[in-house]
């Protein structure tokens, strides 16, 4: 089947099987490895993309299901060289060790920060409870995304001014 | 994990729906938010051959009052159910239900007509109509008929829906400031309940106690009766014979009935 969607800003039209999950189709199709398939169950967040602006498991969604909708993986974060605040957050607070985790919970901070600029702590853990760190390195993660959240805020109020 | 092959299509009204419903039999699912149906089709445990894919049907999204009454599209998404300012005023406990499920990604995606015409015994939202005395409208070719939530379910993953119909709108009563407590006991943050209790409004449910989300009738009646939070809360797992599993045995499943019932009173009395 046809399916068109927008993939980090670039418009997408490409025939595949309906049974095709949206983690294949950016990976396999599209190149696009930033979202990994860690448990293919809904449960570990590491296949976390944008639907919309919302965060999702792209293991748990298919291709014909975001026809027509905006993807966003964490490719489409940030500009060239330039990362985006989350990101840049994640490598200030070195808020990853293996790494494997943080595609998805970078992209999960971005939709939980999108929603609610100025989470506490309470909120950024719970805003990131479908998102497993084997490393168990939680701490810096949490510290990245209110790093991430702050900088926002200093950015906001300088446009402002 | 792959899906089994299947033909998928748009369904563009309910009418539409229930025209290729018809047209495909029981070889044809409904697909809502998917996140019930494509975990058991990557698992291969489901291999329908037709997916009628919902999204498009705008009529059976959105939130309305109708009387005393709070009316839910199907097709309302977790995360808009506990946003919704009309449900957290009308409905705290199903909001607060709606906020219980799985996690903030799973949340984006899962409905609730999808929650509860998959009708886990173990999950939120079947235990919050049930502990609200809600109601689902069911939409077949011969029109639509309002089903109670404590008929609505039959057995684990079965409910009275035919295969011929929809679940298209779901009904709770819409008592603003009415007391109510959920209790929830999982061993991972974002899991299912391996028990859980929602009382509100002289009504306590179940959730895991038995095929289908279980009414604590003797719980109730000794509340009534006045009994006290703790003396009701003993009775909570009369009758229940709740399945064993990895998690819990059978005396286990009502010890927690009893302590989370005992809370979720406690809760709801303040």
């Amino acid at each position: 089947m046809q399916v068109n969607l927008t993939v980090n800003g670039k418009p997408r039209s490409d025939d595949v099987e309906p049974r095709l999950l949206l983690v294949h189709y950016l990976r396999e199709h599209l190149g696009l490895r930033a979202a990994n398939v860690g448990c293919d169950t809904t449960s570990c967040g590491a296949c976390t993309v944008l639907l919309d602006g919302k965060s999702v498991k792209s293991c748990t969604v298919l291709t014909a299901q975001a026809a027509g909708q905006e993807v966003t993986t964490a490719e489409g974060l940030g500009d060239g060289d330039s990362l985006s605040p989350v990101q840049a957050a994640f490598r200030q607070e070195h808020g990853l060790q293996c790494g494997f985790c943080t595609p998805g919970m970078v992209m999960a901070a971005t939709g939980l920060l999108a929603e609610n600029p100025h989470p506490t702590e309470t909120q950024v853990r719970e805003g990131l409870e479908g998102n497993f760190c084997r490393c168990t390195g939680y701490h810096n993660i949490v510290r990245a995304v209110l790093a991430a959240a702050a900088a926002g805020s200093v950015e906001s109020a300088e446009a402002g001014q | 994990m792959i899906p089994a092959p299947f033909d998928y299509l748009t369904a563009t009204s309910a009418a539409h729906a229930l025209d290729l419903l018809g047209e495909h039999g029981e070889d044809a699912k409904l697909l809502a938010g998917g996140h019930s149906l494509l975990p058991m089709m990557k698992l291969r445990l489901a291999a329908p051959e037709v997916l009628i894919d919902l999204r498009r049907v705008t009529e059976l999204s959105g939130i309305s009052s109708d009387g005393d009454e709070l009316v839910i599209g199907a097709m309302t998404r977790h995360a808009e159910l506990a946003a919704s300012a009309l449900v957290r005023d009308g409905a705290p406990l199903l909001a607060h239900a709606a906020a219980q499920v799985g996690d903030p990604q799973i949340r984006h995606r899962g409905t609730i007509g999808g929650s509860l015409a998959h009708a886990d015994p173990a999950a939120d939202l079947p235990m919050a109509l049930v502990a609200l005395g809600g109601s689902v409208e069911l939409r077949g070719p011969a029109g639509i008929r309002t089903v109670a939530a404590d008929d609505f379910f039959t057995g684990y993953f079965e409910t009275v829906l035919g295969p011929d119909e929809l679940l298209a709108a779901v009904r709770v009563p819409s008592a603003p400031g009415q007391p109510w407590g959920y209790q929830k006991f999982t061993r991972r943050a974002n899991d299912w309940a391996i028990v859980g209790a929602a009382a509100t409004g002289g009504r306590i449910a179940l959730a895991n106690m038995g095929p289908v989300p279980v009414r604590a009738l003797a719980a109730e009646r000794a509340a009534a009766g006045g009994a006290s939070a703790a003396e009701a809360a003993q009775l909570a797992a009369e009758g229940t014979s709740p399945g064993e599993d990895i998690h819990a045995d059978r005396a286990f499943r009502q010890h927690l009935a009893r302590v989370l019932t005992r809370r979720a009173l406690e809760h709801e009395r303040g």
